[in-house]
C-alpha cells in the first residue's frame, strides 16, 4: 500500500470555472456571437426589459435568449413570440449559473440552428449574433462565477434602493452595465439617483449607468445604443 | 448559504462549490496518480460569500457520491478580513468596523484580503 503524501494546490476554488469561461469566451469570439449575461434581483423587471430589448434589435440582429431563472415569471413563450429564439436552462436548484452550464445552454440554442445540427455532436450556435442569458435571480452568487460573457449587465430597480451598491460591492464591481429601471416611479421613492451612481462609480469607475423605464420605453434607446456598439466591437475585435 | 434565494427555494451555494473542489481535484488526482484523497485543506476569508457550516455538511455528503473522495476529511482554515483605506493609508479589520475607516472616518477604503477561497492542499495516496 502507497503512503499518504501532500499534494500543494494553491488555487482559487474558482480558478477551474475562470478556465473554462476564458475558453468559452475566445470560441464564442471566433464564431462572433456576442453574450450578455444580465443578472438583477427576482422582479427588478428582466422581463420587460428583454422584451424591449428584443423589440428594438431584433431587425439588426439574429437573438437568442436562455432563460436560467426556472422560478421567474419569465413565459419563455411569450419572450418566443418576440423574434428570439429562447431556451430554457435547468440549474437544479443552484443559485448561480458557470461556464460549464452556460456552455451547454448554448449548445441548446445551437441544436436550433440548422447548419451546425448537421454536424455530429452538440456545438455552440453560428447563427446567432446576441446571446442572452438572464442568470438566476440574485446578487450574490452569480457575481463569483464567470459565465464566459462578453459583457455582465445588471438591473436594479428603484423600489430596491440606491444603497444596492454598498451592500453587494462584487456585483457591482464585475458589471460593465448597470441599469436603473423603473425611473418612472422615482418621486415616489426615497432614491437619490445622483447618490446611487456616486456608489456605483465607488466600486466601479468602468460602469455606464444608465436610467431607464422598460416599460414607457423612456431611456431605452441609450441602452440599445450601447448594446449595438458593444456587439459590433465585439465582432470587430 | 445563498441569501438571494426566495422562501421555499432553498438555493445551495456551498453544494455548487463543493462540486467546483471536486471537479478540479478530480484533474489533479488524474494527473498525479492519486487514487485516494484522504483530506482536503481550504483557504477561506472571513468575508468571502461561503459559510463553513454549510460548507462541511455539504461535504460530507458530496464524499459519499464520488469514490475518490470516500471518508475524505475537510479543513477549513480561516483568513482575516483587512481593509485598506487610501484617505490614511492605514488598514483595520472589516468585520468590526465595515467600509467606513475607524482612522479618519473615510469611505474610500477597499478590501485588501478576506474574500479569498483557495485549495491550499490535499493528502493523497
Amino acid at each position: 500500500m502507497k503512503e499518504f503524501r501532500i499534494l500543494e494546490i494553491k488555487q482559487s476554488v474558482f480558478a477551474d470555472n475562470d478556465r473554462q469561461a476564458g475558453e468559452l469566451r475566445r470560441e464564442l469570439r471566433e464564431r462572433g456571437v456576442f453574450l450578455l449575461n444580465l443578472m438583477s434581483s427576482p422582479g427588478a423587471g428582466k422581463t420587460t426589459t428583454l422584451m424591449r430589448t428584443i423589440e428594438a434589435l431584433k431587425a439588426t440582429l439574429r437573438i437568442g435568449v436562455m432563460e436560467a431563472d426556472i422560478d421567474s415569471d419569465v413565459d419563455a413563450r411569450t419572450i418566443a413570440g418576440s423574434g428570439a429564439r429562447v431556451i430554457q436552462l435547468h440549474t437544479g436548484g443552484m443559485c448561480h449559473l458557470d461556464a460549464a452550464m452556460t456552455r451547454q445552454g448554448l449548445e441548446g440554442l445551437g441544436a436550433g440552428d440548422k447548419e451546425s445540427s448537421r454536424k455530429a455532436g452538440p456545438s455552440l450556435p453560428q447563427d446567432i449574433d446576441l446571446a442572452i442569458l438572464e442568470n438566476v435571480g440574485n446578487l450574490v452568487c452569480p457575481a463569483e462565477f464567470d459565465t464566459g460573457a462578453s459583457k455582465n449587465a445588471m438591473i436594479l430597480s428603484v423600489p430596491e434602493g440606491d444603497d444596492k451598491p454598498l451592500k453587494y460591492p462584487l456585483m457591482f464591481s464585475v458589471c460593465d452595465v448597470v441599469l436603473i429601471n423603473k425611473i418612472d416611479v422615482l418621486p415616489y421613492f426615497d432614491f437619490d439617483l445622483e447618490k446611487c451612481r456616486e456608489y456605483i462609480r465607488m466600486r466601479n469607475p468602468g460602469a455606464r449607468v444608465i436610467p431607464v423605464c422598460a416599460r414607457t420605453g423612456e431611456g431605452m434607446k441609450e441602452w440599445t445604443d450601447w448594446l449595438l456598439e458593444q456587439v459590433k466591437d465585439w465582432r470587430e475585435g | 448559504m445563498c441569501d438571494g434565494a426566495r422562501e421555499g427555494e432553498r438555493s445551495m451555494h456551498e453544494l455548487g462549490v463543493v462540486f467546483h473542489i471536486m471537479d478540479s481535484l478530480e484533474k489533479v488526482a488524474l494527473e498525479n496518480q492519486v487514487t485516494e484523497i484522504s483530506k482536503v485543506v481550504l483557504e477561506l476569508g472571513e468575508v468571502s460569500t461561503v459559510l463553513e457550516d454549510y460548507l462541511q455538511s455539504c461535504w460530507k455528503w458530496a464524499i459519499r457520491k464520488r469514490e475518490l473522495f470516500a471518508g475524505a476529511e475537510l479543513i477549513v482554515e480561516k483568513l482575516p478580513a483587512l481593509t485598506w483605506c487610501d484617505a490614511c493609508r492605514q488598514t483595520y479589520p472589516t468585520v468590526e468596523y465595515g467600509k467606513i475607516c475607524p482612522h479618519c472616518g473615510s469611505p474610500e477604503t477597499w478590501l485588501l484580503q478576506g474574500n479569498e477561497f483557495n485549495i491550499k492542499e490535499i493528502e493523497v495516496r
